[in-house]
């Protein structure tokens, strides 16, 4: 009993870790505060480095640049190039870290996150639903590449189409904030933000009764990261000599992954829930490649 | 036997992979920022995009 409590214990600490992570890297990565209150954009150098996750370059505390919009403004612009600053960001963070940064870094994830601890009953979806609707995200992903290649206006520059109709980070970080500073700006409000915070509510609700559906079915930067997940060098190790199958680890993944079976698969966010509810510690994590009893493959 | 040199071969060609799209990233890095492409990136990230926040 008191093993028990002890063990509880040590798993709110983890969790809170997390936590922990996600909220310092929301204010860190939206630190310029003024911006809520003045209505404007932080223009200093700092908004040449991309950061690696998504959030929006138009939200008034952004520090840093969106990877997806720069990775558009790239592809879909008047000097249309091969984005290789851009994608060696992303490459690079996808390659070291996998989409850690999804589960501890990313401030739209954290949203969710705390969404789904709403106490509230939560929806199954079944796997003939959800399997196939996880590929929409590379689907997401490849219309975004493709469409400014082929659908450009009449200036030849193709509008960032991911922003545009669907990014609800940009409704929320960028575009109610500024709504709500300017006038102007809440005159100009059309159709197509009216669009957006359709969506914006959708994703919201639905986050409320699916973890991280965002995540899971839209996301184009962690369907980017998915790609290099399985090369990563931070990886999930199950050792199966210890593994006692007692599938605590499955019932507690936010993004029903069958962890027995593929610990690294290209759904997992890393956030270390399966690792901390494991009774035998039989997963780890980390940078070092596990050389015996590994068997995760 | 057999499954354990098929199990380290895959090892190996994942961790070669590791390190080639390491390289490839840096490469890229690099390049992007001879090209003086984050210019770009900064010159798009300091003026709201109307597009992003739904307006334009």
């Amino acid at each position: 009993m008191h093993r028990d409590r002890i063990k509880s214990a040590e798993r709110k600490k983890k969790l809170s870790f997390q936590r922990i992570c996600q909220l310092a890297f929301a204010v860190l990565i939206n630190g310029y505060m003024a911006g809520f209150l003045k209505g404007k954009i932080f223009t200093g150098s700092s908004k040449a480095i991309c950061v690696p996750v998504l959030n929006c370059y138009s939200c008034p505390g952004a520090l840093g640049a969106c990877p997806i919009g720069s990775l558009q403004a790239a592809l879909g612009g008047p000097k249309r190039h091969f984005p290789f600053y851009v994608l060696g960001t992303i490459m690079l963070f996808g390659v070291v870290l996998g989409r850690v940064v999804c589960g501890l870094v990313c401030p739209f994830g954290l949203l969710q996150d705390l969404l789904y601890k709403i106490p509230i009953k939560k929806i199954t979806v079944s796997k003939k639903i959800d399997r196939p609707m996880r590929y929409l995200k590379y689907l997401v992903l490849i219309a975004l590449v493709l469409l400014p290649l082929f659908f450009a206006g009449q200036t030849g520059i193709a509008p960032p189409y991911f922003c545009k109709y669907i990014c609800p980070a940009g409704t929320l970080g960028g575009g109610i904030p500024h709504l709500l500073a300017n006038e102007t700006l809440r005159k100009a409000a059309g159709v197509l933000f009216g669009w957006k915070t359709i969506v914006l509510v959708l994703i919201l609700v639905f986050s409320v009764l699916i973890h991280r559906p965002f995540c899971r079915y839209l996301c184009p930067l962690g369907a980017f990261y998915s790609l290099f997940h399985r090369f990563s060098f931070y990886q999930m190790h199950l050792d199966k000599t210890l593994c006692i199958n007692c599938k605590k680890c499955e019932h507690s993944c936010p993004m029903g992954v069958e962890v027995t079976k593929n610990i690294n698969s290209p759904e997992c966010i890393r956030c270390g829930k399966c690792k901390s509810v494991c009774p035998v510690h039989a997963i780890s994590a980390g940078m070092k490649e596990k050389e015996s009893k590994r068997t995760d493959e | 036997m057999k499954k354990n040199k098929a199990e380290s071969q895959k090892r190996r060609t994942a961790l070669a992979a590791r390190w080639c799209i390491l390289a490839v990233s840096v490469l890229f890095l690099i390049a992007g920022a001879v090209k003086k492409e984050y210019l770009e990136v900064l010159q798009k990230a300091v003026r709201i995009c109307l597009e992003c926040i739904g307006i334009g």
